[in-house]
């Protein structure tokens, strides 16, 4: 024991004297939230892998520190007068291995991710291109995709019909490139560090599940002058209590999202390095509209009217969630205002009234209560605001079980179309553009519509948005079609959600942005 | 001893096989599969993944594959951790579990053994008390207890030790680790210790022992010790075998890379390869040290005998 | 000892067994019955406290999310003013003067409408006021008088992240996890020590075949083996006690049948066989009282175990649901926010320390006082 001690003691005093020998290495610590699935930028589908890939690949378009859209492997481009065909020009700019980046590597990227072979989870993404849905249901061979290298530097992509959001789906995480030799060479273990060539500000250097990935600087990147940081340190945890107390040890520079339970505490404490920002995401709870006692509307207005959404917000959430009366979050692009439920600017005593009404007129009150079963995936904080929310509506005469299953079950029951009254969801958007929350319910959307809405009204209403090219006409059709969404309420909206960060105050160059991207060669640390 | 050792390794092939079968088609029931996420994906991108993990095939035809590739130990890629097998995510972590536990294990017989003779030698003095008192506060209070609040004083109030991570095995990174670990084994073993160290300090051979006068300390650890041991080495086999396979707990609070997690994280995700790994994984833990354990069994006490 | 027991010299057909002998000497042991005290309150506490307790246990205060353990009543005398500003505010009334009159508060408002004399419902349903009422109405109805009694609530214990009090809910609890702990093990133990012994005992190849059916239990996925649970047959508390049971006897089984090897060798098992006490007696009568020591040790540890893996269940959805809650629901709720509000941690804690010490000191005595050879 004490031997061992002692070996421990001096190993600190060599590590301690080597980092005094690379002291000018500028290091930077982040909290990943969690495990990446994989660092193939065509399986990828979850944020903790695209903070990591958006570090090590720049697609076409870029994304500014504040969350705009950027020029990034093209320079320009230019957009055909009917929308559909986009062509961009490249700038020089090389691979970490040296190779120049060419069209045709963005041809051979768009083409991998559309091939059934490879098993990409989040293709969908990129189906506007055309052919894009043929070639991944393997109905046309990869090489008809609407994507053309014209020369090296030109790049060619024919949607399949006008698409005002297709600059941002190309800054998804799908959207990046691949080094089409070593992907050749590798095949699927072209990710690992050893084979991996990258184009972006960062090449990896190490990954160990369930602990870290780290990049260093790519000295071929074309922007590493203005690099500030050597190494990029991604702590893949998910317990969210051991993330905020590694940063307060100084192990962490940022904590990717402070958990509810602990806003408290960090508020008193460190308030100053907090950043709550709004983020592109709303928490509803579904209502089955194939349940009977959820088919008249007047019930499902009644309670989506009954629920005191600052109080979710402030006390349940801690600040931490702001209060939704409309599905699209506001601030997004090519919208506008969201159609706003009625009741939003109304007093909670007018709004339980009148909920009370709704309720009577359908026949149910205290004595002969509305019995609803309320399902949730297990979660700290989905568990509080299902109580709070139950307790809104009990004196309504609504009488809340709650059954709370793990994620997976979860989400299987409610895809699989089976029973059940109200369940939670939540939805994050891919994209900031209203399409990507209306289209939930879309009738034949039955993945995500949950509620089982089925109004043709509505699904023609959104056709008609996807066909429409003026931006102003398409947002108020799309805002008709939310207006019936806030009619029908197949969700009842609740909470939009809030990008919750600690950034140490050694800190610069992050800004909080809608998109809660942040690209790590934006961000400068000092000592 | 060796014919019975070769008896026991060879029933240890119909035991795993069975093990094999009855989780295989066990995790197969449940719903949903590796590739449901919050959001579902379309039906098609659904089918080309499963197609290419060969989910899409009957699961009789599934089954033999993987017995198949069992058979030469290839346990298959992980579904959830795209980028890895399951033998390289093991590789990787299975060393740090076995490590981490060993250590554990380790300072729970020395510490847990030592309070116990202590506590039996003053049965019910007040040292006794006290040192059963200490040895029960680490068994009550729970390991998702522990950890955060030994992180928080030494690591955050204090800042001696690291709040998190493995630093590469660093001694420094280790010591919260084994020690929340441990304070549940260390009340275990203190227990079981103390209990038959106070019937074996009274059996016929101890007595003997004394009256011949030999040194308390002989007496102790030589008579007495050797027959106390006997029901904590029973609890070792089982303990031993759930330390060593890592601590779900232990490893998301500390950050360490261990296997612990992905019996969780596997199940969590249907993660049916890594669920499969993790199965195979306890499975061989288990069989060999029972094995072992009736194997101490009959060094430390003449009166059993296998035969 | 006799001769203290006069009633054994009258009449001495009656022997004293094994039994009554055990329970004068665990009585004598003072650690255990100042255990058994506890324990006996503890469980006193979680049956009639729910309904002694002022508060209901799912009754959600929305003014006193998580506020802090305290004997004083809330609200404490400084919350009151900003609460009765914050109402007035939301039912759109400006405050011209506040005045504090011990327990009642009588406030002069004004607003640029018509007062409407709904707005008392602001002030009532608060969880600070009571009895509001408005009067002494100007003429144009846009200045009243606004009164309301302060209604001061204990928590002594604190409250959880829903504005409950954790006082009731700690009681409630109890139930639960005392059902659960003391259930479990017992199913637990019951299973185990027979399998163990029986396999122990018998030797051979049948102890071989029952010694690997517990290895392939303990390596099947326990949690697996508990969302299969949940999908057929929906939350169920017995269900429960089964999957606890399933997994916790084996243990149990494996240290039996260790002790059990060494006991069949005892002269007195071999004297037993040697008269022809069939192999069930034998058991039943030899091996498994013998095996009580560490039994009682590890039923000891078993207690915590099943509690804490109760919490495990509930996140599968198993367990129990809200508004019901457990020791081991409270106690990882509060292991979340230790910084900040760790009265939600340090109580339910204390309740489940506390039985889990009584619990191993009366086993600690059960033991002693069980020894055969401790006479």
């Amino acid at each position: 024991m004490f031997k061992s001690l002692r070996v421990g003691a001096l190993a600190a005093a060599l590590m301690a004297a080597t980092s005094l020998t690379a002291v000018a290495e500028v290091v930077l610590h982040r909290d990943n939230g969690g495990e990446p699935e994989t660092l193939d930028p065509h399986k990828t589908s979850v944020t903790t892998e695209n903070n990591i890939l958006k570090d090590m690949y720049e697609g076409l378009i870029g994304l500014s520190a504040d969350g705009k859209l950027i020029p990034g492997m093209a320079e320009s481009w230019t957009i055909s007068d009917d929308g559909t065909v986009y062509t961009f020009n490249l700038r020089d700019a090389k691979w970490s291995n040296g190779d120049p980046v060419v069209a045709g590597d963005f041809e051979y990227s768009l083409r991998r991710i559309m091939d059934p072979a490879t098993g990409a989870k989040y293709a969908t993404v990129l189906y506007p291109i055309k052919n894009a849905e043929k070639v991944n249901k393997s109905e046309l061979p990869k090489e008809e995709l609407g994507v053309k290298a014209i020369d090296d530097k030109t790049l060619e992509i024919t949607l399949e019909s006008p698409t005002p959001y297709f600059l941002g789906l190309l800054q998804h995480q799908t959207g990046l490139p691949v080094h089409p030799a070593t992907v050749e060479e590798h095949g699927t273990d072209f990710v690992r560090p050893e084979n991996v060539v990258t184009n972006g500000a960062f090449i990896i250097t190490e990954f160990v599940p369930n602990s870290h990935v780290t990049v260093v600087r790519n000295e071929n990147y074309y922007g590493n002058d203005d690099v500030q940081i050597d190494k990029v340190v991604f702590h893949n945890i998910e317990d969210r209590g051991a993330a905020v107390r590694r940063f307060e040890a100084g192990e962490f520079h940022i904590v990717d999202e402070v958990p509810t339970e602990q806003m408290a505490h960090v508020k008193s404490t460190m308030a100053d390095q907090l950043l709550v920002a709004p983020y592109l995401g709303t928490y509803y709870y579904a209502l089955n509209h194939e349940s009977e006692k959820l088919k008249d509307p007047g019930v499902r207005q009644a309670l989506s009217m009954a629920i005191d959404r600052e109080f979710l917000a402030d006390e349940i959430f801690a600040g931490t969630m702001s209060v939704a009366y409309s599905i699209v979050p506001p601030g997004i692009d090519n919208y506008g205002e969201p159609a706003y439920a009625e009741y939003k600017g109304q007093s909670m005593i007018d709004r339980e009234d009148e909920a009370r009404e709704l309720l009577e007129a359908a026949g149910y009150n205290e004595s002969n209560p509305l019995k609803l079963e309320l399902r949730y995936n297990t979660n700290e904080n989905h568990k509080n605001a299902a109580i709070a929310i139950a307790d809104m509506w009990k004196p309504l005469g609504v009488e809340v079980s709650m059954l709370n299953t793990d994620v997976k079950t979860h989400y299987a029951h409610l895809r699989d179309q089976g029973d059940f009254d109200v369940a939670r969801a939540g939805w994050i958007g891919d994209y900031s553009d209203p399409q990507n929350f209306l289209f939930l319910v879309e009738s034949d959307n039955t993945g995500f519509n949950y509620a089982r809405y089925n109004n043709p009204e509505y699904d023609a209403l959104m056709d008609k948005a996807a066909a429409t090219l003026d931006l102003e006409k398409r947002a108020d059709i799309m805002k008709q079609a939310e207006v019936l969404f806030m009619r029908d309420l197949p969700f009842i909206p609740i909470l939009h959600y809030s990008s919750k960060k600690l950034v140490s105050d050694k800190i610069s160059g992050y800004e909080p942005n809608l998109r809660d991207e942040h690209q790590s060669r934006w961000i400068t640390v000092s000592e | 001893m060796l014919r019975y050792v070769i008896g026991r390794l060879l029933t240890a092939i119909p035991t795993l096989f069975l093990i094999i079968t009855i989780s295989f088609f066990l995790i197969r029931i449940a719903p949903g599969g590796p590739f449901d996420l919050e959001r579902p994906l379309e039906a098609k991108v659904m089918e080309n993944l499963n197609k290419i993990y060969h989910l899409d095939e009957p699961l009789w035809m599934q089954y033999v594959l993987y017995l198949k590739n069992v058979a030469v130990l290839d346990f298959g890629p992980s579904f959830y951790l795209r980028d890895f097998s399951i033998n390289e995510l093991f590789a990787q972590s299975l060393p740090i579990s076995i490590q981490l536990g060993t250590s554990a294990l380790a300072l729970a017989l020395v510490v847990g053994g030592f309070m116990g003779v202590m506590a039996a030698l003053r049965q019910n003095g007040p040292g006794d008390y006290s040192i059963m008192a200490a040895a029960t506060l680490g068994v009550t209070i729970p390991n998702f207890v522990v950890a955060p609040v030994l992180t928080l004083i030494l690591g955050v109030w204090l800042g001696w030790l690291p709040v998190g991570g493995w630093g590469g095995g660093a001694f420094v990174n280790k010591i919260l680790p084994v020690v929340t670990l441990a304070l549940p084994q260390i009340a275990v073993v203190a227990r079981l210790t103390r209990g038959s160290m106070i019937e074996a300090l009274r059996s016929n051979h101890v007595r003997t022992a004394r009256a011949y006068g030999l040194s308390a300390y002989l007496v102790i650890v030589v008579h007495a010790l050797r027959g106390a041991i006997l029901p904590v080495v029973s609890y070792l086999g089982p303990a031993a075998a759930a330390l060593l396979t890592g601590s779900v707990v232990v490893e998301s609070i500390f950050g360490i890379p261990g296997i612990g997690r992905y019996f969780v994280q596997g199940a969590l995700n249907r993660d049916y390869t890594l669920v499969m790994g993790t199965v195979v994984v306890v499975a061989c833990f288990v069989i060999v040290f029972n094995l072992v354990v009736d194997l101490l069994y009959a060094l430390l006490d003449p009166r059993v005998r296998y035969d | 000892m006799t001769a203290t027991y006069p009633n054994d010299i009258e009449a001495p057909t009656k022997g004293r067994s094994l039994w009554d002998d055990a329970r004068d000497r665990l009585l004598a042991n003072r650690a255990a019955v100042a255990s058994m005290i506890v324990l006996a309150v503890i469980t006193l506490l979680s049956i009639v406290g729910p309904f002694v307790s002022p508060h209901d246990y799912d009754a959600v205060y929305r003014d006193y999310v998580k506020v802090p353990a305290s004997l004083e009543a809330y609200p404490k005398p400084d919350q009151v003013q900003p609460a009765f500003e914050g109402l007035a505010k939301r039912a759109r009334l400006t405050i011209d003067s506040f005045q504090r009159d011990g327990d009642q508060v009588v406030a002069e408002v004004t607003s640029r409408r018509e007062i409407d004399p709904r707005t008392i419902r602001y002030i009532d349903r608060s969880d600070l006021f009571t009895n509001a009422s408005i009067g002494d109405f100007s003429e144009n109805n846009r200045f009243a008088v606004l009164r309301a009694d302060i209604n001061y609530m204990h928590f002594y214990f604190g409250t959880d992240s829903n504005g409950r009090d954790l006082m009731t809910r700690t009681f409630m609890a109890g139930r639960v996890s005392l059902t659960i702990g003391l259930l479990a093990t017992i199913v637990a133990i019951t299973i185990g020590v027979l399998y163990g012994a029986t396999s122990g005992y018998l030797g051979g190849r049948i102890d071989q075949l029952m010694m690997r059916v517990v290895d392939v239990l303990y390596s099947l996925p326990f949690i697996f083996f508990v969302i299969m649970l949940v999908v057929f047959f929906g939350r169920n508390f017995v269900l429960m006690f089964i999957a606890v049971g399933a997994v916790e006897w084996l243990d149990m089984a494996r240290i039996v049948r260790g002790q059990t090897l060494t006991i069949k060798r005892q002269e007195y098992v071999q004297a037993a066989e040697a008269m022809g006490v069939p192999d069930r007696g034998i058991i039943r009568r030899h091996i498994v009282p013998n095996t009580l020591g560490p039994v009682v040790v590890y039923m000891t540890l078993l207690v915590p175990k099943v509690i804490l893996l109760e919490s495990f269940l509930s996140f599968l959805g198993l367990g129990v649901q809200e508004p019901m809650t457990s020791w081991g629901v409270l106690i990882s709720e509060g292991a979340r926010n230790l910084q900040g509000a760790a009265w939600m941690l340090i109580f339910p804690s204390i309740f489940l320390t506390s039985t889990l010490f009584a619990l191993n000191f009366i086993g600690d005595g059960l033991r002693d006082a069980l020894d055969p050879k401790d006479r």
